[in-house]
This record gives structure tokens, C-alpha cells and sequence, in this order.
């Protein structure tokens, strides 16, 4: 049976969006604090665990999205481990998002000039003062832009999970577009919810930008 | 006991030896200006002194702290051995007031008002106080360094080093950093300066040391020794300095 697109599908496509933000919400979380070890062990200066972290970049950054969603979602069933589309989606985006966080940080922290850490050490501070002090939140200031940037990809990412039925934003269009035969109108309306939070998120990292005085 | 001793310290980058061999003393309330061409290992020898370089021989004593000793603690020699460099090098996240502050209570362990009150008391006498709420983007380079030695004179230290730190500023720039240092200098610190400033190494200086490939060439008080040079090196290099 064909019916109308209405206003109830509006809400039943605004609540799925809640299912895109919160997977890249998980995402950013998950991701982020991998991210963090992704980059601390590619600056250590032990080469075999800034190899490993180098590994574990290029094989992420190399290998497609998709890839990674089946092979979460129909890999691990295959050792015995049954997976819903949620945790396989959640799994995947987070990991993936880890190699991309761990490379915007650590080229956030280098670009930290030397001198910055000289200048902390001529005053007495120890390697955590100045690490704390004075790196960081320069290089917290340097990386928003960059992380904001990602932030966007990520949600916009997230539609590639309908391919595994995860039912988000993407995947209630195409649910809502098979009843109503309307797919322009239907996926209209699904581009117009992207990019307000797309949009959104920009415009908050612009703020913090101006708020924390980024060094030009 | 001098505050500073330096004995027979060498310094390697790779395959090039930049200190051969330096060895010096500096007492207290001294006024030393190191001059010498580009290369010459001049702010090597400085950076060794705070133990920003380490030297692969000789042993150096700052204030009874031995700098090469392989435990030394680097954290306190820095304290009393305070350093401004040619970049200014201040902390751009933070505003002046709260660049002194920094190391006030993280290092010193002053509380806010206490170190408040030394930051609003050093920039003061660099004549900065209506800046103290500026961030250093929005300063001029010469206002930049007057407050990165108004931080590093906040820590009070007992030892002052200055790496070429006019060397980066516009020449209408200079003179109002000269007077800073002037400043500082009729207060009776010990300085160490690292300097293309012939004029105020002759004026405020006590006494002169030129360093060639590597080693000290000349040394000697300062009017006497940039007036009268003894060496045909000091000589060509005051020549290509001052023409």
C-alpha cells in the first residue's frame, strides 16, 4: 500500500537521527580515546610501538569504511562471535575514527614549536608542567579545527551503516522512501537534517576558535 | 666560590665540534657580553650553561648546582639561571599577567594574589603595565621580549642569560629593550649576553668575551678589549660588526 509522505514521517525520520548521533557520538568517544594511545605511541620515541601505530593507520586509512562494517558484521559471526548491527556499527566507526584522531593529534602536538617547551624548561617546569601547560593547550587549540573537520565526516559516515540494516537517519529514508514512493521529498528532508548538525558542529568549532584565543 | 664555572666543556651536533674546550668563571653582580661571528658557538655555550644542550665533556657549576652531573637537577638550576631568547618565546594561549604567573605557581608555589602581584610588579618595571592583560599576538616584538624578561626576572633568579635578544626585533625596536636590559643591570644581576650590540656591550658591560671556531679568542674587560683588540680576529670582526 502507497500512502502520502507526511508529517509523522518528518518525526519518525528526526527520531532515526537520533540513532546517527548517537553512533557517532559513540564514535567520537570510543574513537577518541584510542585516538589518544594512537598518538601518544607515535610520538614515543620507541620505534616498534610507533611502528605498530603506523600500522594500524595506514590499514585503516587504506581500507574502505564499508570494508571494515562487513567485517564486523559478517566477520566476527564467522568466529563465533554474533554481533548486532549496533555494536558492529558502533565497533567499526570507532576504530576507524581512531586512526584519524590519532594523526590529527599528533600533528596538532608536533606543530607545537620546540621553542614552547624550551621556553617552559627555562622557567623551571617540569616535562608534565610543560607538557600540561604549555603544549597542550596550544596543540588542543591548533587541533580543533582539523577534529571538527573529521567530526562532520563521521556523521556523514554513518549513513554507510544502513548497508548492514542499522536503521539511522540513511536507513529510515529508505524505509520511509519504499512506503511513499517519494524518494526526492523523503531524501530531501534527510539531506536538510544533515546538515544542521553538519552545519551546527562547524559553527560551535568556529566559536571555540574565537573563545580560546588560537595562536596565529 | 664563583657563580659560574665552566671547565674544558666541549660540545659535538653530529660530526661538528662547536665548543672545543671552553673554560671560564663569573662572579657575582659580573656583566658579560659574549660576541663572535654566527657559528661561532656562542649561544651553544649559553644553552649549556641552563642545561638546555648537554656538553659530552668538561663539567659545569652554576650556583653550586653541577650541570653535568648526570642526576643534576636541571628543574632548579633553571630557577636561578633565568634565559630569554632571540624569539621571545612567551605562551600565546595565555595573556601576559597569566605568562608570568605560570611558572610563578607552578614553580615557586605562589598563590594566585602572590603571583598576581609579582607579575604586576616585573611588568611594571618594564614599563608594560597597561599591557598586562594582552596576549602576545597583540604586541610589538619589542613588547614581547620586555615581558619575556619581565617572566624570566619574575622567577628571581640569581643568573641571567640572554641569547641575541635583540636580534629579532626591528632596529626602531632595540633601544627600548637595550634600556630594559640597562635596567636590569644597575640592579646589580649577574648577566650573561649573548649580543650584536657592540655599543652596549662597551657602555654596560664589565667585561668581553670573543669567541672564534669554537673557543674563547679574547677575554678581557669590555672597553679595553673592543677598543684595543690583541687579536687579528677580533679586529676583522669588529671591522665587518661596526662598518
Amino acid at each position: 500500500m502507497i500512502r502520502e509522505f507526511a508529517g509523522a514521517d518528518i518525526i519518525y525520520l528526526i527520531e532515526a537521527a537520533r540513532w546517527t548521533l548517537l553512533l557517532a557520538l559513540t564514535a567520537t568517544v570510543g574513537g577518541g580515546l584510542l585516538g589518544i594511545v594512537v598518538a601518544v605511541l607515535r610520538v614515543i620515541p620507541f620505534r616498534p610501538l610507533s611502528w605498530l601505530a603506523i600500522a594500524w593507520i595506514n590499514l585503516i586509512q587504506g581500507t574502505p569504511l564499508l570494508g571494515q562494517l562487513f567485517v564486523f558484521f559478517f566477520g566476527l559471526p564467522l568466529v563465533g562471535l554474533s554481533v548486532d548491527a549496533w555494536t558492529a556499527a558502533a565497533l567499526s566507526l570507532s576504530i576507524y575514527a581512531s586512526a584519524f584522531f590519532g594523526e590529527i593529534w599528533r600533528g596538532s602536538l608536533q606543530s607545537v614549536s620546540q621553542r614552547q617547551w624550551e621556553a617552559g624548561a627555562a622557567l623551571g617546569l617540569t616535562y608534565a608542567q610543560r607538557l600540561g601547560h604549555v603544549v597542550l593547550p596550544q596543540a588542543i587549540r591548533i587541533s580543533i579545527a582539523p577534529t571538527v573537520g573529521f567530526l562532520v565526516q563521521l556523521v556523514k559516515n554513518t549513513s554507510l551503516t544502513a548497508l548492514i540494516g542499522f536503521v539511522e537517519l540513511t536507513r529510515a529514508s529508505q524505509i520511509i522512501s519504499g512506503a511513499t514512493f517519494a524518494p526526492l521529498p523523503v531524501y530531501l528532508t534527510a539531506a536538510v537534517i544533515y546538515f544542521v548538525i553538519c552545519f551546527s558542529l562547524s559553527q560551535l568549532a568556529h566559536m571555540l576558535e574565537r573563545r580560546l584565543h588560537v595562536a596565529r | 666560590m664563583s657563580l659560574v664555572e665552566l671547565v674544558d666543556i666541549r660540545k659535538r651536533f653530529g660530526a661538528v665540534e662547536v665548543l672545543k674546550g671552553i673554560s671560564l668563571t663569573l662572579e657575582k653582580g659580573e656583566i658579560v657580553a659574549v660576541i663572535g661571528r654566527s657559528g661561532s658557538g656562542k649561544s651553544t655555550m649559553l644553552r649549556c650553561i641552563n642545561g638546555l644542550e648537554k656538553v659530552q665533556a668538561g663539567r659545569i657549576v652554576v650556583d653550586g648546582i653541577d650541570v653535568t652531573a648526570p642526576k643534576a637537577d636541571l628543574n632548579l638550576l633553571r630557577q636561578r639561571a633565568g634565559m630569554v631568547f632571540q624569539s621571545y618565546n612567551l605562551f600565546p594561549h595565555l595573556n601576559v599577567e597569566r605568562n608570568i604567573m605560570l611558572a610563578l605557581k607552578l614553580v615557586r608555589k605562589l598563590d594566585t594574589s602572590a603571583a598576581r602581584e609579582v607579575a604586576r610588579a616585573v611588568v611594571t618595571k618594564v614599563g608594560l603595565a597597561d599591557k598586562l592583560h594582552a596576549y602576545p599576538d597583540e604586541l610589538s616584538g619589542g613588547q614581547q621580549q620586555r615581558v619575556a624578561i619581565a617572566r624570566s626576572l619574575a622567577m628571581q633568579p640569581t643568573l641571567m642569560l640572554f641569547d641575541e635578544i635583540t636580534s629579532a626585533l626591528d632596529p626602531e625596536l632595540v633601544g627600548e629593550v637595550l634600556r630594559v636590559l640597562e635596567g636590569v643591570a644597575s640592579e646589580g644581576m649577574t648577566m650573561m649576553l649573548v649580543t650584536h650590540e657592540m655599543n652596549f656591550a662597551k657602555n654596560v658591560a664589565d667585561r668581553v668575551i670573543f669567541m672564534h671556531e669554537g673557543r674563547i679568542h679574547e677575554d678581557g674587560p669590555a672597553r679595553e678589549t673592543l677598543l684595543e683588540p690583541r687579536t687579528a680576529e677580533l679586529r676583522s670582526f669588529l671591522n665587518a660588526v661596526l662598518h
